[in-house]
């Protein structure tokens, strides 16, 4: 909603939690905190894994026709049977986190903290915790916990919602 | 010449902007911030960037890989 002072405001619920997915919820938030914009991100399901204060944010090719990564000059996928060899789900992991170095892209726990900086309303959504046995305790601090029923009433106030 | 430079090169979106966006809060009305960045997609965010916040973007130029702009904190 357009408050009195004419800023925009944003919603996103995070249901993913693996680590290409982890980009889109802190990328956007943070920008559009930058850009003036009032942010909540809603954590729920897989999503609940970018708010643990031990990160271990992970990738796999499985099921994940259109991941080519750059190799060998071109671009190159992985057949799905390729998972089950022992270390290759660790190996694109690793992989992309190297990539993500060497190209200056920022990293997820300096994302999270500029987000957590830039006052982005960070709510873990409190039935998905309990069914994931997860505690506040597990999470970083500066976060709030919610039904859906707060999320509903954050996107009705905000001009963009957001599904990731 | 800008009042503070702001080195962002090799940085890749969005960190260009979230990095200008915490230089120009810190600075003075009025005042100017300079951004070198590498990152070709800078062009495009730094001029929403503008037209959104109102930071007005003065100056920008290209040398070689490095962008140049230059921003003024609004009042």
């Amino acid at each position: 909603m357009t408050d009195s002072s004419g800023t925009k405001s944003m919603s996103i619920i995070v249901t993913k939690g693996s680590l290409d997915w982890a980009y889109p919820p802190f990328i956007l938030s943070t920008t559009a905190a930058a850009m003036g914009l009032n942010v909540t991100l809603f954590f729920t399901f897989y999503g609940l894994s970018l708010l643990l204060k031990d990160l271990d944010l992970k990738m796999t090719p499985l099921g994940n026709p259109a991941m080519k990564m750059p190799m060998m000059g071109g671009h190159m996928g992985m057949p799905n049977l390729a998972s089950m060899i022992p270390g290759v789900d660790a190996g694109a992991t690793v992989m992309m986190q190297n990539m993500m170095k060497k190209k200056g892209v920022a990293s997820i726990p300096e994302l999270r903290a500029l987000a957590l900086e830039s006052d982005v309303r960070m709510i873990a959504c409190q039935m998905t915790m309990d069914l994931f046995e997860y505690t506040l305790d597990d999470m970083i601090p500066g976060i709030e916990l919610g039904g859906a029923a707060t999320y509903i009433e954050v996107a009705t106030q905000s001009e963009i919602n957001l599904f990731i | 010449m800008a009042d503070q430079t702001l080195d962002a090169k090799g940085l890749n979106c969005p960190l260009p902007i979230l990095r200008a966006k915490k230089a120009l809060t810190a600075l003075p009305a009025g005042a100017t911030l300079e951004v070198l960045a590498t990152d070709p997609g800078a062009v495009k965010d730094f001029a929403a960037f503008s037209r959104t916040t109102g930071h007005e973007l003065i100056e920008q130029s290209v040398d070689g890989n490095v962008y140049r702009f230059v921003l003024k904190r609004k009042a």
